[in-house]
């Protein structure tokens, strides 16, 4: 039986608590903690059960990202992808770029059984990439899924949408999966993996190699400033009542929501 | 005349409010707008947004009488729609439904998008958007044929400006399912209101020490029109209440009037989803609590005490009011 390919795209994003500094008018002092993406983590964890039901298969870990991105494949190792491809830029990229090169990547490594990724990132919050990768594949996509099974030739998926009510989604595969919270609980590893992760393969690729062309559709950063936080905290003070009477007059009289 | 096709959203047969704001949005452009309704009714979309300045109504059929929601066929007709209506513009509600709808569309056109826009500006393609767990704003331009933005719910206040509508339609034309198909669409009854599209948002964090104890954050909710009730992620974690309510930056980002922080201490990740909340009121008995250095008003108080007094003002206030 020829091997399961799992990929899982995982990105290397600012740690949620690190003070953002802007440098210049449109960049971040990257000298912060990087982590893996939070959703990404779901998306491994997932990767790492399917591949315990479809053996022989094996997880492979992508990220396009600064050289420095070799320590979010590592976590990513440890958490239980066996190898890794990192796609080294100098520079952040939209996920029109992004996707492209992703798919380049994957393509060139082998063929995907199935691709996971987080349904969002959460330093640039684009929310798209998964779908922009399926398109460039030509597959079917799904994102903020819950629940996920393999079937013989297909995922059946559980999406969560608002007001608790979930789409029941059958895709063939390959499919592009957006793991969102719900699907699992991460498991993190144990010291014991977390050695055994620095001895497994990160292959490195400049995205110079892969040949991408510039795309005619794009976003840019114009300018990036620090958001302002203008507000002045007032305290109300007195007994619950005296402070209850106060909440609901300025619910009224300055919020004019009651 | 260029025209801007809006991407209205319905719920339970009614146009959502937050198209509201999505329509005064483009009428200050000065552009010509469109709406675009996929397979709910075109009279209720025609009625509901003529008030708001929106001239024309498209009618999308997609899957025939009665079909059942499908993001990748609806994403499929929307762009098709776009390409024989002539639109290059396209706005939509940063949902849940348009966080499934929209990326499909911009990866079938290969056009940019930015979702939970908070400023979009039409003629000259740039839009303002908060980046790094709302710690930055990011001026973006988007370069590209179409350009297809999601705005953040409540990011423009509605006004009204009336005209009266057209109502024309389009039907999809049927292909294949492309590997995707929808089996069903389950609902467990969940709250009516959508968190990211309150008005008020009253939330509880840790300090609430128990599931049944959000009964007093539901109580006060219920005596304010458009409030919604939220929570921190330890709440949820917790197993308090479900994932749905949590806010912050692995939650819902929300945007209402007025966010009421109930036991909640104010981490990043907490603001990066509330922070451009138009007021914050924190009730917190740590006077050193973060949250009380980051809101517009808040009291060193135990919750316990005063939600059940807030209770009592709100129904004396809602009774005064009839
Ligand atoms: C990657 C990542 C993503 C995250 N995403 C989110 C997210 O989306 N949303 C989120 O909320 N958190 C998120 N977190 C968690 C976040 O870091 C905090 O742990 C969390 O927000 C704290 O929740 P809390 O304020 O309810 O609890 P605590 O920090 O424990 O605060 C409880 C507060 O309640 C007060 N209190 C206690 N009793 C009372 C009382 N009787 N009356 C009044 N006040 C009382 C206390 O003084 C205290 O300030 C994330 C963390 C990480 C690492």
């Amino acid at each position: 039986m020829s091997l399961f390919k799992i990929y899982v795209c995982v990105k290397h994003v600012p740690d949620s608590a690190a003070t953002i500094t802007v440098l210049g008018s449109d960049r971040i002092d990257a000298n912060v903690t990087f982590l893996i993406n939070p959703y990404d983590e779901h998306a491994l964890t997932e990767a790492a059960r399917i591949r315990q039901q479809h053996a022989p298969a094996e997880v492979v870990a992508v990220c396009l990202g600064p050289s420095a991105a070799e320590n979010t494949l590592r976590s990513a190792m440890a958490m239980g992808a066996d190898r890794s491809i990192l796609v080294v830029t100098p520079q952040d990229h939209d996920s029109i770029f992004t996707a492209r090169a992703l798919k380049s990547a994957i393509a060139q490594d082998g063929e995907p059984g199935i691709i996971l990724t987080g349904k969002e990132a959460i330093d640039t919050e684009g929310m798209q990439t998964l779908f922009r990768l399926a398109a460039n594949f030509g597959l079917p996509a799904a994102t903020n899924v819950v629940k996920l099974q393999l079937q013989d030739a297909a995922a059946l998926v559980e999406c969560e949408k608002e007001s608790g009510a979930v789409d029941v989604i059958r895709m063939g595969l390959p499919c592009v999966v957006g793991a969102g919270k719900g699907l699992n609980t991460p498991r993190y590893p144990t010291f014991p993996e977390i050695v055994k992760s620095r001895k497994k393969e990160v292959k490195k690729i400049d995205v110079a190699a892969l040949g991408i062309a510039r795309p005619a559709s794009r976003v840019e950063i114009i300018e990036l400033k620090p958001a302002v936080e203008n507000r002045a905290p007032r305290a109300l003070t007195g007994s619950a009542a005296e402070i209850a009477r106060q909440i609901a007059a300025i619910l009224k009289e300055e919020a004019r929501v009651i | 005349m260029e025209k801007v096709a809006l991407l209205i959203e319905f719920k339970a047969g009614r146009v959502k409010k937050a198209n509201f704001g999505m329509a005064t949005l483009v009428r200050r452009s000065g552009k010509a707008m469109c709406a675009f309704v996929v397979n709910d009714s075109a009279a209720e979309a025609q009625a509901a947004l003529e008030p708001y300045g929106v001239q024309q109504v498209v009618a999308i059929r997609s899957g025939g009488p009665g079909a059942a929601w499908d993001p990748a066929r609806w994403a499929r007709a929307i762009a098709a729609a776009m390409d024989r209506f002539g639109i290059t513009q396209l706005v939509g509600l940063t949902t849940p439904q348009g966080r499934d709808l929209l990326p499909r569309i911009a990866a079938q056109l290969d056009a940019p998008l930015i979702m939970d826009c908070l400023e979009v500006d039409l003629d000259r393609q740039m839009v303002k958007t908060s980046r790094y767990s709302g710690k930055t704003v990011a001026t973006i331009r988007l370069s590209g044929r179409h350009f297809i933005y999601g705005l953040r719910g409540n990011a423009v206040e509605a006004q009204k400006a009336p005209v009266a509508a057209e109502r024309l339609s389009f039907d999809d034309t049927p292909g294949g399912d492309g590997g995707f198909e929808v089996l069903e669409t389950r609902s467990d009854g969940g709250e009516a209101l959508n968190l990211a599209e309150a008005d008020v948002i009253i939330s509880g964090g840790r300090g609430m020490k128990s599931g049944e104890n959000f009964r007093l954050l539901f109580d006060c909710a219920r005596l304010i029109n458009g409030a919604a009730v939220g929570a921190s992620r330890v709440a949820v974690d917790l197993g308090w209440v479900p994932y749905r309510m949590q806010v912050g930056q692995t939650g819902v980002k929300v945007n209402p009037k007025v966010y009421i922080a109930c036991g909640i201490s104010g981490s990043v990740q907490h603001f990066a989803g509330m922070k451009s909340s138009g007021m914050i009121i924190a009730l917190n008995t740590d006077p050193n609590a973060a949250i009380l250095a980051h809101c517009d008003y808040y009291a060193v108080a135990d919750l316990f005490d005063v939600l059940p007094e807030l209770k009592r003002q709100l129904t004396a206030s809602m009774s005064s009011a009839e």
